[in-house]
C-alpha cells in the first residue's frame, strides 16, 4: 500500500540527518588538515572538475587562514559549499589522493571543504568585490549550478545578471534533486542568498522559458544569453502499465520529498527502483527512510558496471536496499488500477556498447516481482522540444555547443546538463565559468 | 639483554636515563613517582638562595599539529625552602638507594655562600653535584646562572670555590647561549670539576599573540625571554656536545648529555656522541614518567641487534666521524634514485628541486598521476628530495664515485683541479 506518515517527527529527522557530519571543532579538522602532503601539481585538484586548489585550502586551514581557505576553495568554485556534500569524491579528488597509493585513508578533502565554505556561509564573509557596473546586461536561463557560476563570475566583472528561474527556489538540482541527507532546503537557500550577495545578480523565479519568456525576448533585451536549462523528468520505460499511479519519476519523488515534506511523501510497501545511478540511489534510500518495507533496486548489468560509486551503493546497501543485477523491466502488471507486480527481463552480458561496458542482452527470461510501487531512475531526458522550437543545433535534446560554448545562435551560450545530458554539480559548476568567460569576450570584457 | 646500568663518575644507576633539573625533579612526590616509573637517576632542582616565581611559566611552539616540538620556560630555581628539599632529598634515596641523586646547585656569588650549600646537600647522603651555570633567565639578571657559565674566568673561578669544599663529584653544566661552549668547558675542568653536561636551554622567544601584541609566555602584560627546550633543540645540542666530546680537554671528563632527548634514539644518538649518560626534562613534561619504559626497552633492543653489551660499548662511537670540512672525500659522489614503485606521486621531490635546488628531476605529466625521475647527470646528490619524501626509502641515494681514490679540498687545490662543475 502507498500511503504517507509512516514515522514519527524523531524518526524522520533521524532518517534524514546529515549522512556526512562535519568536523565540529578547528582542532578535529586540524588533525586532518595536517595529514595532507601539500602534494605539488595535485592528483586531487587535476581530479576536481573545477580544478579547486586542494593542497592550498587545506594548508590555509592548519595556518588558521579560514577566510583564505574559503576564497581559494570558492574562487575556483562558487557552490564549494554544497559540493562538498554532494559531490562523488570517490571518484574525483578523494579517490585521487596519494594516499590511496600507499593504502592508506585519503584526506577527507569535501569535509574540509565543507569546515571552510560553511564558516564562509555562516559568517557572510564576503569573499568578492564586484567592478562597477559597465552597463552590460546578460540573461540566464536557470538558477541551478551552471546558470549560479555563470552569473557570479559575469556579475564580478560587472555585468547585470538577470537569472530567469522556473521554480521558486534557486540551486536547480542541488535544491531539488538530491538526498535530503546530503543537503538540507535550508542550506541550499542560504548557498544561493551567499552566491547572489556579491551584488548585480537579480534571479525572477516562476519564469519559464517557452512559457513565460521567449529567447527573443531575452536576445533583444540583453547583451547575451546563457542557458542553464537543465534536464527535465526521468527517462520513459517504454514498457505497458507505466501510466499507472503509483509508478513515480524519481526527479518528482525526490523534488516532493524535497519541498513538501518528508511525512507528506508517500511510499510503498515494497518499491522498485529502475536504474543505479546516483539519482537512483538518492530515491531508493529516501524510499526506504521513508519508511517503505522492501526496496529492490532493479539494473540491467552487472557490479562491474554499475554508475553509481561504490560509496553510494554501499549506503543504499547499508540502508536495507537490495538490488537485482542483470535485469530490466519489461511491463507494470496492474490490479484496480494500482501497481501489483514488476515483470522483469532477465538479462546477460553481451559485446561492449558505445559507453565501453557490456551492453545487457535479453536472456528471454523473466521473473516478476511483487511490488505497489516503482521509481523511474534511469537516467533524464533533455528538454528537446524547447531547444527543438528554438532551432538551437542538438543531439538527441543536448545542446551542441562550438569550443566558445557558443549555440547555433549568436550571442546565446549554453552549459551544465542541458549540454552534457546530466553530469555532477561539479561539472555544471565548471560549465556556467566556461560559459561566463566566454560572454564576456563575447560582450568585449 | 644488554646491561644497562651505567656509571658515570662512580654515581650508578641502573639505566643511563636520568631526570634533568628541573619541574620533575622538584620535590620529593615527583621524584617517588619517576624512580617508580624506572628513572635510573636525578638531577635535583636547583637549589641556592630562595626565590620567588611568577605565573605563567612556560610556552610552547607547535609544529603541524604536534604539539610542543619545543617548549620555553621562565621558572627560576627552586622556590620551596632549602630545609624542606635536602629532607626530601634524604627520604628519597633512602626509598630508592640503587638510583642516583645528583643535586643541581646555584649558590650566591661569593665562596661561603657555595661552601655552605655544599655542606648542607652532602650532609643528605646525595652522590654528585651539577652547577648550574646555564640558566638563561632570571637568575642571569643577578649575575648567575648562564651569566657565569658565560664567562670562562668566572666559572672557572666558582668551580674553584667548590671544588674546595665539593667531596663528592662535580659536574657543571654548560649554557648553550654562548658562540662556543668549549672555553668554559675547558676551563671549568681545569678548575677541577669532574664531569661536564650540555646544554642548557637557548634563550628564545617562541611567539607573540597576535590579539594581545604580547610575546609567550604571558606575565601580566609582559614577557621576558626565556630557555627554550625539547626537540627542537637537540640537533644544537648534539653539536655542542660533539665539540666538548672532540676537544683535547673537555673529553677527559665524562659528559652528561642533555637537549630534547625524548626517546631511546636520541638517548643513543647522544651517547654515539660522547654523553656517557643522558637527561631528559621536555619529552616527560609532555607525556610523563612512562615514557622511560620504551627509553630502556627500545635501547636494550637496539644494543641486542648490535652485538653491544654494555653502554661503554658505544659510548663516543661517532665522534671520530664527525671532521672538518677540508677533510671531505670530494671523489665521493651519490645520486638520487626514485622506486618507481613506492613512489606515491606527491611531486614534493620535484617541486622542492625545481624551485630550490639543481633542477635534476624530470616530470613527465599524467591524469592524475605524474611522473618523476632523476636526471642523473644534473643530481648534485644533495639529499633533499629523499628527505621531503613521505615514504620510506622510495627515494635512495646511489654511490657513484667520482675517481676511485679520496681526495679532499686541499689536496684538490694544491693538484689545481677543475673547480666549476656546471
Amino acid at each position: 500500500m502507498i500511503k504517507k506518515n509512516r514515522l514519527s517527527p524523531e524518526e524522520y529527522q533521524q532518517n534524514f540527518s546529515d549522512v556526512h557530519p562535519p568536523f565540529e571543532t578547528l582542532n578535529a579538522a586540524l588533525v586532518e588538515a595536517n595529514r595532507c602532503l601539500f602534494c605539488y601539481d595535485a592528483p586531487c585538484t587535476k581530479s576536481c572538475p573545477t580544478s579547486i586548489d586542494v593542497p592550498k585550502f587545506i594548508k590555509q586551514i592548519t595556518t588558521d587562514n579560514i577566510k583564505g581557505s574559503a576564497h581559494t576553495i570558492l574562487s575556483s568554485n562558487i557552490m564549494g559549499a554544497g559540493c562538498s556534500r554532494v559531490c562523488p569524491v570517490e571518484k574525483l579528488c578523494e579517490g585521487a589522493c596519494v594516499y590511496n597509493l600507499m593504502e592508506e585513508k585519503p584526506i577527507p578533502i569535501a569535509r574540509l571543504q565543507r569546515f571552510s565554505t560553511d564558516a564562509a556561509i555562516k559568517n557572510n564573509w564576503q569573499l568578492f568585490e564586484r567592478k562597477p557596473s559597465n552597463g552590460k546586461k546578460v540573461a540566464i536561463v536557470g538558477a541551478g549550478p551552471a546558470g549560479l557560476s555563470c552569473a557570479h563570475i559575469l556579475s564580478r566583472q560587472g555585468v547585470e545578471v538577470t537569472i530567469f528561474e522556473k521554480e521558486n527556489k534557486g540551486g536547480g538540482l542541488m535544491t531539488y534533486g538530491i538526498a535530503a541527507y546530503k543537503v538540507t532546503p535550508q542550506f541550499c537557500d542560504d548557498e544561493v542568498n551567499f552566491i547572489t550577495a556579491v551584488g548585480g545578480i537579480t534571479i525572477k523565479y516562476q519564469k519559464e522559458l517557452g512559457k513565460d519568456i521567449s529567447l527573443e525576448q531575452l536576445q533583444k533585451n540583453y547583451d547575451a544569453v546563457y542557458l542553464a536549462i537543465g534536464v527535465g523528468m526521468a527517462r520513459q520505460l517504454d514498457i505497458p502499465g507505466e501510466n499507472t499511479p503509483g509508478v513515480e519519476d524519481a526527479i518528482s519523488f525526490i523534488y516532493t520529498l524535497r519541498n513538501n515534506g518528508f511525512s507528506s511523501v508517500a511510499v510503498g510497501d515494497n518499491v522498485a527502483v529502475i536504474g543505479l545511478g546516483m539519482t537512483a540511489i538518492d530515491a531508493a534510500t529516501q524510499a526506504k527512510r521513508l519508511g517503505a518495507k522492501k526496496v529492490t533496486i532493479i539494473y540491467r548489468r552487472t557490479e562491474n558496471e554499475k554508475p553509481c560509486t561504490q560509496v553510494e551503493l554501499d549506503l543504499a546497501l547499508l540502508d536495507g536496499c537490495e538490488v537485482i543485477w542483470l535485469a530490466a523491466p519489461k511491463e507494470v502488471i496492474t490490479e484496480n488500477g494500482k501497481v501489483k507486480a514488476l515483470l522483469c527481463r532477465k538479462m546477460q552480458l553481451g559485446a561492449p556498447d558505445a559507453s565501453g561496458r557490456r551492453s545487457p542482452v535479453d536472456t528471454g527470461e523473466t521473473f516478476t516481482l511483487e511490488v505497489d510501487m516503482i521509481i523511474k531512475a534511469a537516467g533524464q531526458m533533455p528538454f528537446e522540444n524547447l531547444i527543438n522550437q528554438y532551432g538551437i543545433s542538438n543531439s538527441k535534446g543536448k545542446i551542441t555547443l562550438d569550443e566558445n560554448c557558443a549555440t547555433n545562435i549568436k550571442g546565446v551560450f549554453a552549459g551544465g546538463d542541458a549540454v552534457n545530458g546530466g553530469k555532477e554539480v561539479v561539472d555544471a559548476v565548471q560549465a556556467g565559468k566556461d560559459g561566463a568567460k566566454a560572454i564576456l569576450k563575447y560582450i568585449g570584457l | 639483554m644488554a646491561d644497562l646500568s651505567s656509571n658515570f663518575l662512580g654515581i650508578k644507576s641502573p639505566n643511563p636515563f636520568w631526570l634533568a633539573s628541573a619541574p620533575p625533579t622538584d620535590k620529593k612526590y615527583n621524584v617517588l613517582r619517576a624512580f617508580e616509573a624506572g628513572w635510573g637517576g636525578v638531577v635535583w632542582k636547583t637549589l641556592g638562595s630562595q626565590v620567588k616565581n611568577v605565573s605563567s611559566r612556560y610556552s610552547a611552539v607547535d609544529y603541524n599539529g604536534a604539539r610542543m616540538m619545543g617548549l620555553n620556560n621562565i621558572e627560576l630555581i627552586s622556590d620551596r625552602p632549602l630545609d624542606i628539599n635536602l629532607k626530601e632529598i634524604k627520604e628519597c634515596l633512602k626509598l630508592f638507594p640503587d638510583r642516583a641523586m645528583v643535586v643541581s646547585l646555584m649558590a650566591d656569588n661569593d665562596k661561603k655562600s657555595w661552601h655552605e650549600l655544599i655542606k648542607k646537600v652532602e650532609d643528605t647522603g646525595a652522590h654528585g653535584f651539577e652547577l648550574n651555570f646555564g640558566c638563561p633567565h632570571g637568575m642571569t639578571e643577578r649575575g648567575m646562572g648562564a651569566a657565569v657559565g658565560q664567562d670562562p674566568d668566572i666559572a672557572c673561578m666558582v668551580v674553584e670555590w667548590v671544588m674546595e669544599a665539593a667531596t663528592i663529584p662535580v659536574i657543571t653544566k654548560l649554557t648553550p647561549n654562548v658562540h662556543s661552549v668549549v672555553p668554559t668547558g675547558r676551563s671549568v675542568v681545569k678548575a677541577g670539576s669532574n664531569g661536564l653536561s650540555l646544554i642548557n636551554t637557548i634563550q628564545s622567544v617562541t611567539g607573540v599573540d597576535l590579539d594581545n601584541f604580547v610575546p609567550n609566555p604571558y606575565v601580566g602584560g609582559k614577557s621576558v625571554f626565556g630557555g627554550y627546550c625539547g626537540p627542537a633543540v637537540k640537533p644544537i645540542a648534539l653539536k655542542m656536545l660533539t665539540t666538548i666530546a672532540q676537544d683535547d680537554i673537555t673529553s677527559k671528563v665524562p659528559i652528561s648529555g642533555i637537549g630534547g632527548v625524548s626517546t631511546w634514539k636520541d638517548a643513543v644518538e647522544f651517547m654515539l656522541l660522547g654523553a656517557s649518560n643522558v637527561q631528559v626534562c621536555t619529552a616527560a613534561m609532555h607525556h610523563g614518567f612512562r615514557i622511560v619504559e620504551d627509553m630502556a626497552e627500545g635501547l636494550n633492543n637496539w644494543m641486542d641487534e648490535k652485538g653491544f653489551k654494555k653502554l661503554t660499548d658505544f659510548i663516543g662511537k661517532s665522534v671520530p666521524a664527525v671532521t672538518h670540512w677540508e677533510d671531505l672525500d670530494i671523489n665521493y659522489h651519490h645520486v638520487a634514485q626514485i622506486n618507481q614503485d613506492k613512489c606515491i606521486h606527491c611531486g614534493l621531490c620535484y617541486i622542492a628541486c625545481e624551485d630550490t635546488s639543481h633542477q635534476s628531476i624530470h616530470l613527465e605529466k599524467g591524469m592524475p598521476y605524474n611522473t618523476y625521475t632523476i636526471k642523473e647527470e644534473e643530481c648534485v646528490g644533495c639529499n633533499l628530495c629523499k628527505l621531503v619524501c613521505p615514504v620510506d626509502n622510495c627515494i635512495t641515494m646511489e654511490e657513484r664515485r667520482v675517481a676511485p681514490e679520496y681526495i679532499n679540498w686541499i689536496e684538490w687545490q694544491k693538484r689545481g683541479l677543475p673547480l666549476n662543475d656546471h
